[in-house]
């Protein structure tokens, strides 16, 4: 038994579980052209879910500051690009890559500057006067998430909403038998991008010194003479901007959103952060990418039991390590 | 020295005089309960009545765990759900009998209890926010998983049953000299008066046991793990147990309230008893009553549930008043009254955390 354990630990940890379900998913599916658009698939889901799921956890982690309304940002981020990229329409349909990709990052950047501006303004109103008060913080921010969600509804309406589709972006890649949606790709880098540039701001940059010095011990950094909370505040601006950006792809993969959306990924990205452990953007991205195959391999194989499979993943990991994978805060 | 002295004595006063307010109010809220099918014979204010009676369990249930324990659970609902579901689905395949509610309801009572504590040892170890966030993820798995399971739970229809005899319209309690339904001040005794009375009785009962626990060495050890979690545990409480215990009871209670709900409904479906929509009222009422205090799960549960039904009409008269400006009537429209709801709550939370019952009698809540 140890042997297996030192084994395991040697090569990756606790690195190699999606891994490990991946291939547990392939002996199950057998065919390995659908394993494949499965696992792209679920990889891509994962890193939308992570862009959602990251700002949370270091929110979390930073300031001990648990925001249940974080999902308002990934639901308006979604209903803003939506509204940018029909506006856009000729641009969007036009069979010019640049004209797409423009429309298209227009609209993120839509998405990404109101998460900015509301971050900013939620972090200011709603969060700062129950610092510290964990039952306020969660009832505070439930009442938020109510609000968001009913002037979403006043201001889009109650039925769903079609998202267009960048052109360039509509078709799949065909590889042998391997069919993968061009959209799936385009996700997956752009996650990659953020967790790439998120991982260098932590780790090179005096800021993110900082960062993660105040997730290690807020009152020492407090101690040596570093304003913690003009760098929460820069930290809760991000996340909501992340959240944002998250729920503006989502709602491109979905292609068609109701008000509902932001409820929906909410609970995802939970067990995202509960499973990925809180305070760590690596855990964060584990417990996504982890969420995101075990959703598309279940879907596949038992379509009725997809949410609940992450639900019993979960309380498996908690089971296993009460924290999480990898958490930075206990 | 003495102006401190004067000042608590001022405040104790007052303190009495609300607490009297607040036990008249209670007090007339229990009467116009009890005498709703005399007072209120119509149909519709009989389904605020049962429904105010079926919430006041439920948020009280509620407060033993947010209130006098400090733990968040959003799970709540799924209990509730549990409770009603068991005794639907019991009632709709063995008949309406009484022997369908007992084994559906005791079905419904022991498959909570077994999530519950499987729930609370499983995260109720670490920190109190871990366990808001798993409640939360396990009560939208529940609800998920009852509109998916559609040929055992009804999907989103909800299933519809009958119940034993005694409750049903055209059931006669007392006749008069003609083999008429007798009337007692206009209200007549039928099977729906006595489903009526099988509601508040149950609920009364529930209600009772409750006020038992808080007032027992238990509910004096949940209070301090709620003031200091630490010096519970020094002092010799295993906290973990002691959590789990009364989420395991909240639990059972609640399923308890979701029995009463499916017998009175004849109905049950995610709308009524396992919704999202429904644990944000339960915490409205909650708050608005006053966290930690018995009596303001009453105050709350009565408040919010007339709110939901008359704020409706007024709000649908607002909206018609200001047709004329942009977005306004979109914000006062019938369908949005939760807007309105939550920012009332966000305001209560910020300024009267202790609720209407804390304000008055200055005790409970949190500083």
């Amino acid at each position: 038994m140890n042997s297996i354990t030192s084994a395991f630990e040697r090569y990756g940890g606790i690195n190699l579980l999606p891994v490990l379900l991946a291939l547990i998913a392939f002996l199950l599916i057998g065919s390995p052209s659908t394993w494949v658009t499965l696992t792209v698939a679920g990889l891509a889901m994962g890193m939308m879910i992570f862009l959602m799921a990251s700002g949370l956890s270091l929110v979390f982690g930073l300031m001990d500051v648990l925001n249940f309304g974080h999902s308002a940002f990934i639901s308006f981020g979604a209903f803003i690009a939506a509204s940018v990229l029909a506006a856009l329409t000729a641009w969007v349909a036009a069979d010019s890559v640049i004209l797409n990709l423009l429309a298209l990052l227009l609209a993120i950047a839509a998405a990404a500057l109101f998460g900015l501006i509301a971050g900013w303004a939620f972090e200011k109103v709603i969060i700062k006067p129950v610092y510290r008060d964990h039952l306020r913080q969660i009832l505070i921010t439930m009442g938020a998430l109510i609000v968001a969600e009913q002037i979403i509804l006043a201001i889009w309406g109650g039925s769903p909403i079609s998202v267009p589709r960048p052109h360039f972006l509509s078709g799949s890649l065909i590889i042998g038998d391997v069919s993968i949606e061009l959209y799936r790709l385009f996700a997956f880098v752009l996650g990659l991008i953020a967790y790439v540039s998120l991982y260098v701001i932590l780790n090179r940059t005096r800021v993110g010194l900082l960062v993660r010095a105040g997730v290690e011990n807020r009152e020492m950094v407090e101690a040596l003479g570093f304003r913690i909370d003009r760098l929460f505040v820069g930290v809760f601006v991000l996340g909501s901007a992340l959240a944002a950006i998250g729920g503006a792809m989502w709602a491109g993969y979905e292609t068609l959103i109701t008000a509902a959306i932001g409820s929906e990924m909410m609970i995802i990205v939970f067990i995202v952060i509960i499973i990925g452990g809180l305070g760590s953007i690596e855990g964060s991205l584990l417990g996504a990418i982890m969420v995101g195959l075990m959703g598309n391999y279940v879907a596949f194989l038992a379509p009725k039991m997809a949410l609940a499979s992450n639900m019993i993943l979960m309380m498996a990991i908690l089971l296993w390590r009460p924290y999480g994978l990898r958490p930075a805060v206990k | 020295m003495s102006d401190i002295a004067i000042d608590t004595n001022a405040n104790a006063a007052r303190g009495r005089t609300g607490r009297l307010v607040v036990y008249a109010i209670i007090g007339a809220i229990g009467i116009c309960l009890f005498l709703a099918p005399f007072l209120f014979p119509d149909v519709r204010s009989q389904e605020v009545a049962a429904r105010i009676c079926i919430f006041i369990v439920l948020v009280a249930s509620y407060d033993l765990l947010i209130g006098y324990t400090g733990i968040v659970s959003f799970a709540h609902t799924m209990f509730f759900g549990l409770g009603a579901y068991g005794t639907a689905i019991a009632l709709k395949l063995m008949g309406p009998g009484w022997d369908a509610i007992l084994l559906g309801g005791a079905l419904g009572l022991v498959v909570s209890l077994i999530l519950a504590a499987l729930v609370g040892l499983l995260s109720l170890r670490v920190k109190a926010i871990f366990f808001a966030m798993v409640t939360l993820a396990a009560a939208s798995v529940m609800a998920v998983m009852a509109s998916q399971f559609s040929d055992f739970t009804g999907g989103e229809d909800g299933i519809i049953y009958k119940v034993p005899k005694l409750f049903s319209p055209a059931t006669k309690l007392l006749t008069d000299e003609d083999g008429k339904v007798l009337r007692i001040f206009g209200a007549k005794a039928n099977g729906k008066m006595a489903a009526y009375y099988f509601v508040f009785f149950g609920s009364l009962i529930l209600y009772f046991i409750m006020l038992r626990i808080v007032a027992s060495p238990l509910g004096t050890v949940l209070e301090a793990i709620r003031e200091n979690e630490m010096r519970a545990e020094a002092l010799g409480y295993r906290v973990v147990l002691y959590r789990t215990a009364i989420f395991c009871i909240a639990a059972l209670i609640a399923a308890g309230a979701g029995i009463l709900r499916a017998v009175w409904l004849k109905y049950t479906g995610p709308e009524t008893s396992l919704s999202f929509a429904i644990m944000i009222d339960i915490l409205l009422m909650v708050v608005i009553g006053g966290m930690g205090t018995m009596t303001g799960a009453i105050i709350g549960a009565t408040l919010m549930s007339l709110a939901q039904f008359y704020l409706k009409d007024l709000m649908q008269l607002a909206s018609e008043a200001t047709a004329g400006i942009p977005l306004l009537p979109e914000l006062l429209a019938p369908d949005r009254w939760l807007l309105w709801l939550g920012v009332l709550f966000i305001l209560l939370v910020y300024f009267f955390p202790a609720g209407i019952v804390g304000t008055l009698s200055r005790k409970g809540g949190h500083p």
